[in-house]
């Protein structure tokens, strides 16, 4: 009986060897992922097909629990609003039949010129943000839909009008989406007045005054404050003409070449829920 | 194998909390991290092993959900558990506020941790500001959740140690 004991001692790894080897395989696992990115994981695929079922439903009741308190706050405000946007559609509406001439006559000359609006043209799945990055440092979350239903990675995610993110991880049932205000996110944008190129980049430390930073402005560019930026056709992985936000607070470097400042993204990252996933990408986009 | 799904649906549950419940309270910006809460508490309850395996199960959840690369989180969290099983050896278990200094700890090493290598190295320099958005919000947070998770974990295990101990004296 001792002897068993013994023996069984003898294979069991001490603490010390099981933390070597799990390092070991750590670093080889990050190197690994680093290289060569699997695309689908089979270990990611199983886990997330547990987890982020249970993610969907927590949020379903969670919706449901703070919805009923919301709910109260906002019918007085909603009352309010309904009367003072009734009197608002009766004057858009005379608005309108001035615009409904105008955009014939637009319509036309389009056609004449064929140009096509891009932006409408790009097929989308829409999907629901299930959960977010637990951590502090990153802005990542993950939304319910998958390969499956066509997804890929570096897909072009869009809400409210505005681009949200790439995303960067994808399985059969759970896609990762990497935000654009994400410290290691950058975009390269553009205005559609003046063409002038401008970086946008996600800032951990803007992030709390709800901006990004938008630098390498040329000296002499026309993106004044205030102006839309949309990303620019020149980037390898965001398709051309997504509205990211609004220029703030433009100033010239200190190397007087350049100009930066501030950008106030059109999403608002707070409160995201719904998001449309672009479906077409930007290299199978361009071969077209 | 009672305590092996009794620690893994303890992972599994505070994963969930942190990735939902936990983002939807209201002018709340900062996350608490539970999960560490969970491999710094096994580490110094049960010792250096168990908080290794603990931690290298939480951080391969992070890993596989919102990790870059896989084995990034999951190599801070086996060091966590890990290093408070040392610690355990070395003091009592029955002070209220030892949690809180082991929370101050693991939080300090895993945020200078995520820094030298996830902004250091892209040369993001001003670690003042860091410390200011991110480290002390999320460590004054998670040092109160402590309390609270500390408490649960502490009660759960102390059962799961008698039920043992009785499966024990029964084949002794």
């Amino acid at each position: 009986m001792k002897d068993k004991l013994d023996m069984k001692i003898k294979i069991q790894l001490t603490p010390k060897a099981t933390l070597v080897l799990a390092t070991i395989t750590c670093i080889g696992l990050m190197g690994i992922t680093y290289f060569s990115k699997p695309s689908a994981l089979t270990v990611r695929e199983v886990v997330g097909s547990v987890v982020v079922p249970m993610q969907e439903g927590i949020n379903e009741i969670g919706s449901w629990f703070f919805g009923l308190t919301e709910k109260k706050i906002k019918l007085e405000e909603a009352l309010a609003e309904n009367e003072a946007l009734k009197n608002e559609v009766v004057a858009l509406q005379e608005e309108l039949k001035g615009y409904q001439s105008d955009s014939y006559r637009l319509q036309e000359l389009e056609e004449l010129l064929q140009l096509k609006n891009t932006y409408a043209n790009y097929d989308t799945v829409g999907a629901t943000v299930v959960s977010k990055d637990p951590g502090n440092w990153y802005h990542k979350f993950t939304i319910n839909k998958g390969t499956k239903d066509g997804l890929a990675v570096n897909m072009n995610v869009i809400a409210d009008g505005g681009l949200v993110g790439i995303i960067t991880d994808v399985t059969e049932n759970f896609a990762t989406v990497r935000a654009i205000i994400s410290d290691e996110s950058s975009v390269s944008g553009t205005t559609e007045e003046s063409l002038d190129s401008c970086i946008v980049e996600g800032d951990l430390q803007l992030l709390n005054q709800g901006y990004l930073k938008l630098s390498y402005i040329d000296i002499d560019a026309d993106i004044t404050n205030d102006a839309e930026i949309i990303t620019s056709s020149i980037s390898d992985k965001y398709l051309p003409g997504l509205v990211i936000g609004y220029a703030k607070d433009i100033k010239e470097d200190s190397n007087r070449t350049t100009k930066s400042g501030y950008l106030v993204p059109k999403v608002d990252f707070k409160h995201l829920k719904e998001v449309l996933v672009i479906t077409t990408l930007k290299e199978t986009s361009d071969k077209k | 194998m009672r305590r092996i799904i009794a620690v893994a649906i303890i992972i599994l549950a505070s994963f969930l909390l942190q990735t939902t419940v936990l983002q939807w309270i209201p002018y709340l910006e900062i996350t608490p991290n539970i999960l560490l809460i969970v491999t710094f508490s096994f580490g110094f309850m049960r010792g250096r092993s168990e908080g290794l395996y603990v931690g290298f199960l939480c951080g391969l959840l992070m890993d596989l959900f919102y990790g870059d690369i896989i084995g990034f989180y999951t190599l801070i969290f086996i060091y966590v558990g890990y290093i408070n099983g040392i610690v355990s050896n070395y003091l009592v278990t029955d002070i209220v506020l030892l949690p809180m200094g082991l929370c101050l700890f693991s939080e300090l090493f895993y945020n200078g941790y995520i820094y030298i290598f996830g902004f250091l190295l892209r040369n993001r320099l001003n670690v003042i500001q860091y410390v200011q958005t991110v480290i002390l919000p999320e460590t004054v947070l998670t040092m109160i959740f402590t309390i609270f998770v500390y408490g649960i974990l502490l009660t759960v295990n102390k059962k799961l140690e008698a039920i043992e101990k009785k499966g024990a004296d029964k084949f002794a």
